[in-house]
């Protein structure tokens, strides 16, 4: 029985078992490179979505929950022309080596700016507390999200 | 389906021009003048330039991204010696069927080996098209000028103009001499990377953002513990599963492919349900895991000796230091796309090596080479040897039974930790003596594993699957590694300038836990030893460390790289420790011969949980020559970083029975709150050779760690990582 979802602005009927990990269908179905597969068990974040604006594991969220819900990807934040000001202060700040765990932390950082949009800096650390980034990049990403902080107030 | 897949379709498509001769390149370079960098091992301009009519430039490099920013730096070099804008190079990477083969992209080598050699062809090609063009003009080499590739004289005529007529397809020079830095207009600029945009965006960037058509997904199911023998599991209750394609057990190697990826990921949990397995090795005591080590049998190597006579009246110290195996722990578990079309093997991987991947793997399937194409695609950062290239190996075992169709292979999570080869587990044993101030005796010996069990060696077959295979297949055995890059002697030979020393390598030849290369190989231990010691020297001689350290050098370039981190953080050398704060230093010239480093980092310390927190680092860094100053310290930095993390959280937790790291709860690393603000100085040197500088602050971060905490608390903490445990029993 397929499943409706809508993403990013879009309804999509998605032929999956409703206990499928969210990931796997914004992945695989919806062929939609931002949300990443890093632990499958919440520790990480790669995977981290935005439903109804707030920062969600995907990977634990079994898409049969949230039929009618507004999930928002990377991709549904901006583009390369007309990118969000968390993707454009990214870039600026070239806030990644790798870059695998960059969408989680972008999307991670969305859901604190919209409830806090003048963070300090300490309140960015503790947001971002629980995505994890391997290369050790970890001053860039929080002074591009204090420079989107700054450039949209 | 977007652009960029259609890319990865057509880097996939079989009719590739192939510009490389590679037997007759072989047979004759023993012949032949030497060539700088990689062009001595590949030899032919076209291998790594193409000007296309249509106003662009593509060069072509071994050496593969993995988020240290080399296709940007090596685009830099390119455009800089061809006088073309930067945007118009296109960089192709680290494919088997289209790049110059330069072995692994390991060791802080890749602007070395592969900047040099672009820098030297691409020099060769402007002098050509410059000959060309003077031709074409009527005029003198020599009163030509180029802008963005266009050459002016009498006239002017572009680079895409004589495209045509320029044949590269001929032996390097290398007589065409590169600018001289004076003329330098993009190297040693901050150019953004080319690959981050996409990342920020959603662009597909990564080997896990492949999608081919008709593209299966596999997982596959590991013994519980080293060794282990699978006995049975229950094929019938598989394939019943939903979307259940094939299950592919050789012998103990066993995996499955699915249609989706979520019932793949299913059906490996059914797998591990019902298999039965036997037998396997036992690991080591981790209570007494370093005695362990130490009474296995190793082969020893006198790596450096100098002798002097010790004053009578000199200061004897010694201690014992010792580092545990570390992981990689890659954020995305390794991944690969494997696809096995009329008997020919493709396989996109993150490996640091697809030319060394694929002789291993034709070896392991019994394919000749030609039969196997390995497309490099990024992964996360690896930092070292992870699971990449045995996950190609499992993507093409699991390909090879779905006969024609592509198979998507992601590990999850435990099988990454589980499984990756870590960084050894190491002993460094010192001792000294000062004596008016100075130091007059210094005995070092490390103890570790090896540190390189990649894919490429001669004799064995270094990829975890195949050692599983019925007809199983041997890794190959430990190997010594020479000086000055070494392996776990890397960086054991102090560079300080004392009259009598001794240097002894035992590389251990029996291989309880799986290890290979991690970031700076042994550099990381052998540094915080040497520089721990350094300090514990200074001590005995009531010396401030770096002004001890000063005394003991005579290089002006290694003098100042610790003068501009004392002053950065300005250094004070009458500060004491109030039993919390402290600051301490490290420094290493990496490997001896490459990017001068030193650190200072200040501690923290709760004297009732234990906990050590390291709020600020300052690092300098000379690297000689800098391409991308950005670029060198977002890798100065990352290194820190990570560095940091090794130095106070990380070890793989194991029990007689198998490894207990399987995840981020048992293998906790360093988390936005905790870690430090990183100040970073650099020495640019342009008249100097650019030196690797990915892995230079490693080892003298753990050691300004562990200094500052000696510094903090007046007490000395020798084992890696500084955990609570640790710090408690040291204060108490």
């Amino acid at each position: 029985m397929p499943i409706s979802l809508k993403v990013n602005g879009a309804t999509h009927s998605v032929d999956a078992e409703p206990d499928t990990p969210l990931l796997y269908v914004l992945r695989n179905d919806l062929e939609l490179n931002g949300a990443k597969y890093g632990c499958g068990m919440t520790q990480c974040g790669a995977c981290t979505v935005l439903i109804n604006g707030a920062a969600t594991r995907s990977c634990v969220t079994p898409v049969g929950s949230i039929e009618g819900n507004e999930v928002t990807t990377l991709e549904g934040l901006g583009t390369l022309d007309k990118p969000h000001p968390l993707q454009k202060a990214f870039i600026d700040e070239q806030a990644a080596q790798c870059g695998y765990c960059a969408s989680g932390m972008i999307m991670t950082a969305a859901d604190l700016l919209n409830r806090n949009p003048q963070p300090r800096e300490a309140d960015v650390r503790a947001a971002l507390a629980d995505n994890l980034c391997r290369c050790g990049t970890h001053n860039r990403i929080i002074r591009a999200v204090l420079r989107a902080a700054k450039g949209s107030s | 389906m977007n652009t960029k897949r259609r890319d990865f379709l057509k880097s996939a498509g079989v009719v590739v021009a192939f510009s490389w001769s590679v037997p007759t390149v072989f047979a004759q370079a023993a012949a032949r003048p030497a060539l700088p960098g990689s062009l001595g091992t590949n030899r032919m301009l076209d291998g790594w330039i193409r000007v296309n009519a249509a106003g662009t430039i593509t060069v072509f490099t071994g050496k593969c991204e993995f988020g240290q920013g080399i296709l940007t730096a090596l685009a830099q070099i390119a455009a800089e010696e061809l006088d073309v804008a930067y945007e118009r190079v296109e960089i192709v990477s680290a494919d088997t069927a289209r790049t110059p083969n330069e072995g692994q992209t390991a060791g802080s080598l890749s602007v070395e080996n592969s900047g040099t050699a672009l820098r030297f062809a691409c020099a060769e090609a402007r002098q050509i098209l410059l000959k060309l063009a003077a031709a074409k003009l009527g005029v003198a080499v020599a009163s030509l000028n180029v802008t963005d590739g266009t050459v002016t004289g009498a006239g002017s005529v572009t680079y895409w103009e004589l495209a045509r007529d320029a044949n590269f397809n001929r032996e390097a020079s290398a007589q065409a001499k590169p600018k001289p830095p004076a003329q330098h207009a993009i190297v040693g600029r901050s150019i953004p990377r080319r690959d981050i945009p996409a990342k920020m965006t959603g662009g597909a960037a990564f080997v896990q953002d492949l999608r081919l058509p008709g593209m299966l997904h596999g997982r596959v199911v590991r013994p519980p513990r080293y060794g282990a023998r699978l006995d049975s599991f229950d094929e019938a209750k598989i394939n019943a599963m939903p979307g259940v394609i094939a299950v592919v057990r050789d012998g103990s190697f066993l995996g499955v492919v699915a249609r989706r990826e979520e019932q793949a990921i299913n059906a490996r949990l059914v797998l591990i349900g019902s298999a039965k397995w036997s037998g396997g090795s036992e690991l080591p005591d981790s209570a007494k895991m370093y005695e362990q080590l130490l009474s296995l049998r190793s082969e020893d190597r006198l790596i450096g000796e100098k002798d002097a006579p010790v004053p009578a009246d000199a200061k004897v110290i010694e201690a014992t230091y010792h580092r545990p195996y570390q992981a990689h722990a890659a954020i995305a578990p390794s991944c690969a796309v494997a696809e096995f079309k009329d008997g020919k093997l493709a396989v996109w991987t993150h490996s640091q090596g697809v030319f060394p991947l694929r002789a291993t793997l034709a070896r392991a399937f019994g394919l000749p080479p030609s039969d196997i194409r390995c497309i490099h695609a990024e992964g996360a950062g690896c930092y070292g040897h992870n699971g990449a290239d045995d996950v190609a190996f499992d993507a093409a075992m699991l390909a090879r039974a779905v006969d024609g169709r592509p198979v998507r292979l992601q590990w999850m999570r435990d099988d990454e930790f589980k499984w990756e080869p870590y960084g050894p587990a190491m002993t460094m044993k010192v001792k000294g003596a000062v004596a008016g101030g100075r130091v007059v005796d210094w005995a070092f010996d490390v103890w570790s594993q090896s540190h390189n069990f990649r894919p490429g060696d001669p004799d064995g077959i270094n990829l975890l699957g195949s050692w599983y295979l019925a007809d199983a297949k041997r890794p190959g055995p430990a190997r010594h590694a020479a000086q000055p890059n070494g392996a776990g002697d890397r960086n054991a030979l102090t560079l300080y300038d004392f009259p009598r020393q001794r240097t002894t390598h035992h590389l251990i030849m029996d291989n309880p836990v799986r290890t290979s290369a991690l970031r700076s190989l042994g550099a990381h231990a052998n540094v915080f030893a040497i520089e721990s010691f350094m300090d514990e020297l200074a001590a005995a001689a009531g010396i401030d460390p770096v002004e001890f350290r000063l005394a003991h050098i005579k290089d002006e370039r290694e003098r100042a790289v610790i003068e501009a981190v004392a002053r950065a953080a300005a250094w004070d050398p009458g500060q004491k420790g109030d039993g919390r704060r402290g600051r301490g230093i490290g420094y290493a010239r990496y490997k001896t011969v490459a990017t001068y480093t030193a650190v200072i980092a200040e501690v923290e310390v709760n004297r009732t949980t234990g906990i050590v927190k390291v709020p600020r680092i300052w690092a300098s860094a000379d690297a000689g020559q800098i391409i991308n100053p950005d670029g060198l310290t977002n890798q100065i930095e990352g290194g820190v970083i990570q560095s940091a993390s090794w130095t106070l959280h990380e070890h793989v937790r194991f029990d007689r029975n198998g490894i207990l790291s399987q995840d981020w709860m048992n293998y906790p690393i360093l988390t936005m709150p905790d870690v430090p603000t990183v100040e970073t100085v650099l020495i640019d040197r342009p008249n100097e050779r650019a030196l690797g500088a990915g892995e230079a602050a490693q080892g003298p971060t753990a050691a300004a760690i562990a200094n500052a905490f000696a510094a903090a608390t007046g007490r000395r903490i020798r084992e890696l990582p500084l955990t609570p445990d640790r710090v408690k029993a040291a204060l108490a």
